[in-house]
């Protein structure tokens, strides 16, 4: 089914407008059912499995079972998703479990300055061969062209 | 009352420049553009999803697998360009690899920058997977690149779940972009927009040719479901000319999960074997002399290991297996303390990327140090970023591309200018320039980002004329209006002689595409008949696409999703008949042309479809070297 929702657990975003999982699904699968206020895949056969409506869910109302196509029952993979890092909880069908935790981020969300330590635009710049961090970003080297051109 | 267009509010917009699409190419486009934009030229990016997981790096990467490291001369890009045009049996557009390489260290040193956890050694150097492939720790690779872009674009600078589905050309000046149109998912707003350029930054094409996995595990792509081909539609219906579409990509991956096998190849150093223990590799290594010099120089072309596996496939040699027992046994018989942390790593790439992979072998009680698991050639993938070529034909740069390659605008060239004038293209749109991966896509947004934004400056007095929107909205919101005509007539909705619905549709693209046109039913294997019989059935259905019904704006999306589909399918048939050889066996196989023909072929095919007589042009464009 892949992502299925956990009726005891969702709350529905509290009756928000746009629950967490419908705003990041990126094929739009995700929806909220209004008269139960439970969120729900509405088409589970196009879920890739990404995992992102799981990792977001403030409830932890959501969960994978693996494709009926192909998955013996009885596994589970859950994330727990930390703003630098990430834990996941491997269960095998055998009971056998793993655990992992994995770095996510090196630095505070919401703290990008994309063009900081760069020079202001210059327009006199439009044509020439270099980007704006550039040539900071190539460790201040020219670009090279193809030896047909040199 | 159903949803119909009359329920629709139009939303004009002006903007200077049009970014379609919020992946990894859009996110590099938005960062750049925004730049060079200053408070006097309006960007807009307009994506399909929420950027912050969208495009075909939403689930994570394990790996990034463009990095040159020219810029700390670890590689040259001649290298660079010889291990891309060899690993495409000789054909790339070696000046848009060139010009993307140069920038694609920067891209990475920022994504490092803005929080990118890459993996380094004692000395502090990036860990190599391959020699052009880095470690990274990616799960949140594509919020840290999208948290710049739309830093940089500002609020209100960017629309999220809003879907693209027409370009428009200019209805005074001939060839030239003039907008698009769409409609939100969320809410009953139809969009047009205007722009004086637009970059085209949306993704492959899944679902065109029918998964292994046909039930509950047709998600289960290797490529994300969400990428429809909507790219090579948009562009080609225009008139933009395609290049390479035949050349499509079939990866070899984990069975089932399509979990990534790269790094258990080129880091934990793995075998591959068959039922009978053999590496198909080495047993199979006289037939990659018949793709001679591609096939005898290392490293070998992706394609004919494919080709290889298949050979083993056709004689029964299945299952195969990638022996990640033995390459385990290995690395705990020279370093036992090491193991932890190959453990950790193995799972990380999947974890990354693939998270069912993982699943299933917690699923199947597969211990991977202990027994292998199968590896299997998936369903084929239009992608112009990884080992496939396919998208618009684009112009160079006059400094670095030869000028066959370049064209101009009013007397100035734009580099990623498709054929028509101020329609820029980027990532899995570029045509001809493999190989970009996650990092090359963003870098060459950027590149396109920078000229587009050139464009516009040297083009400031146009003003963009657009056909009538009321048309235009009763074309796109068609299915809306056919299904609330139509579904009282039957006593289910879903069986009803006025109308077909996207799901259905999906499967009769998929089923033409797998029987004719190479897909897995046939081991990938076609010819001129087989072409031909597709393309019959690919014109019913774009006959039939003007009766898709949809109940609601989900399924108007996926309408226009398959109507991308069947152009995107068209294209593909149509190059893959214009082509007469077989140059890459393990991706396709032309069984009435089965050899490679370098002589003849060694060249880009072209495509054209000419919006104003509905004709397509196939042309072959000489192979210009610029080494």
């Amino acid at each position: 089914m892949p992502s299925c929702v956990i009726w005891e657990k969702c709350d529905g975003c509290q009756k928000a407008e746009r629950t967490a999982c419908m705003y990041i699904c990126p094929n739009d699968l995700m929806v909220l059912d209004r008269e139960v206020m439970k969120a729900y895949n509405q088409e589970p056969d196009l879920c890739w499995e990404c995992y992102n409506c799981v990792k977001i869910c403030p409830q932890q109302a959501i969960v994978v079972r693996g494709y009926a196509d192909f998955m013996p029952l009885g596994s589970s993979v859950i994330p727990l998703r930390g703003t630098d890092s990430i834990m996941w909880t491997c269960k095998y069908r055998d009971g056998t479990m793993k655990r992992f935790k994995f770095a996510i981020r090196t630095t505070p969300e919401g703290s990008i300055e994309p063009y900081a330590g760069y020079p202001p635009m210059d327009r006199s710049k439009i044509d020439d061969l270099y980007l704006y961090s550039e040539p900071d970003t190539l460790m201040g080297k020219e670009i090279p062209l193809p030896p047909s051109k040199k | 009352m159903g949803l119909t267009s009359a329920d629709f509010e139009v939303v004009e917009m002006d903007t200077d420049l049009l970014i379609i699409g919020g992946g990894m190419s859009a996110c590099g486009a938005a960062v750049e553009a925004k730049y060079w934009a200053g408070d006097d030229i309006k960007v807009l990016l307009v994506d399909k999803a929420a950027m912050e997981r969208s495009g075909a790096v939403a689930m994570g990467l394990s790996a990034i697998n463009t990095y040159p490291g020219w810029s700390k001369d670890e590689n040259t890009i001649e290298d660079y360009i010889k291990y891309v045009t060899q690993d495409l049996m000789g054909i790339s557009r070696e000046d848009l690899v060139w010009d993307m390489a140069t920038h694609v260290d920067g891209s990475v040193h920022l994504f490092e920058k803005w929080g990118l956890p890459i993996w380094k050694d004692a000395e502090g150097k990036y860990i190599h997977e391959g020699r052009w492939q880095i470690m990274i720790h990616g799960e949140s690779y594509k919020p840290i690149v999208a948290e710049a872009a739309k830093r940089a674009l500002g609020e209100g600078n960017y629309l999220e779940r809003v879907f693209i589905v027409k370009l428009l050309l200019d209805e005074n000046e001939p060839n030239r972009i003039a907008g698009a149109v769409g409609f939100s998912v969320r809410e009953n707003k139809f969009y047009v927009i205007k722009c004086n350029a637009a970059i085209v930054c949306t993704g492959g094409g899944v679902h065109i040719f029918r998964p292994r996995s046909v039930q509950e595990g047709l998600g289960r792509t290797w490529y994300p479901p969400w990428s429809t081909g909507s790219t090579y539609a948009m562009m080609g219906q225009v008139g933009a000319k395609l290049t390479q579409m035949e050349v499509i990509f079939v990866p070899a991956r984990f069975k089932d999960g399509y979990g990534p096998v790269g790094a258990w190849f080129l880091f934990f150093a793995a075998k591959a074997t068959n039922i009978d223990g053999e590496e198909y590799m080495i047993k199979n290594a006289p037939e990659f002399e018949k793709w001679a010099p591609y096939g005898t120089i290392k490293p070998l072309p992706t394609c004919l290991r494919n080709h290889a596996m298949m050979v083993d496939m056709r004689a029964g040699k299945g299952p195969l297996f990638v022996r990640t027992d033995v390459a385990m046994q290995e690395i705990i018989k020279k370093d036992p303390k090491r193991v932890k942390t190959v453990e950790s790593e193995a799972w990380e790439d999947f974890l990354d990327m693939t998270i069912t992979q993982a699943d299933i072998w917690c699923a199947y009680n597969v211990h991977p140090e202990k027994e292998p698991w199968e590896i299997m050639p998936a369903e084929p993938y239009f992608i112009g970023s990884h080992s496939g070529q396919g998208g618009a034909w684009c112009s160079g740069d006059a400094r670095i591309s030869p000028s066959e390659y370049c064209w101009d605008y009013k007397g100035v060239v734009y580099n990623r200018m498709t054929t028509v004038n101020g329609l820029f293209a980027a990532g899995d749109g570029c045509g001809g320039n493999p190989h970009k991966f996650s990092s090359g896509s963003h870098a060459e947004g950027r590149i396109a980002a920078k000229n587009a934004i050139k464009f516009i400056l040297n083009n400031r007095d146009f003003k963009p004329t657009i056909g009538d929107v009321q048309k235009l909205k009763e074309e796109v919101l068609r299915p809306l209006d056919t299904f609330e005509k139509y579904k009282g007539y039957t006593s289910v909705p879903d069986v009803n002689p006025n109308y077909i619905r996207p799901r259905q549709m999906l499967h009769r693209i998929m089923k033409c595409m797998d029987e004719y046109a190479g897909g897995v039913t046939t081991m990938y294997t076609t010819n001129k008949a087989m072409l031909e019989k597709a393309l019959q059935l690919l014109n019913f259905m774009k006959e039939d696409s003007e009766k898709l019904a949809a109940e609601s704006l989900h399924e108007l999306m996926r309408c226009w999703e398959n109507y991308h589909r069947i152009w995107t399918a068209e294209a593909h048939v149509r190059h893959k008949l214009f082509r007469e050889e077989t140059r890459w066996p393990g991706y396709y196989y032309r069984s009435d042309f089965p050899s490679m023909d370098d002589e003849n072929w060694r060249a880009f095919t072209v495509s054209q479809y000419d919006p104003a007589s509905g004709e397509w042009k196939m042309e072959k464009v000489p192979y210009i070297s610029i080494l």
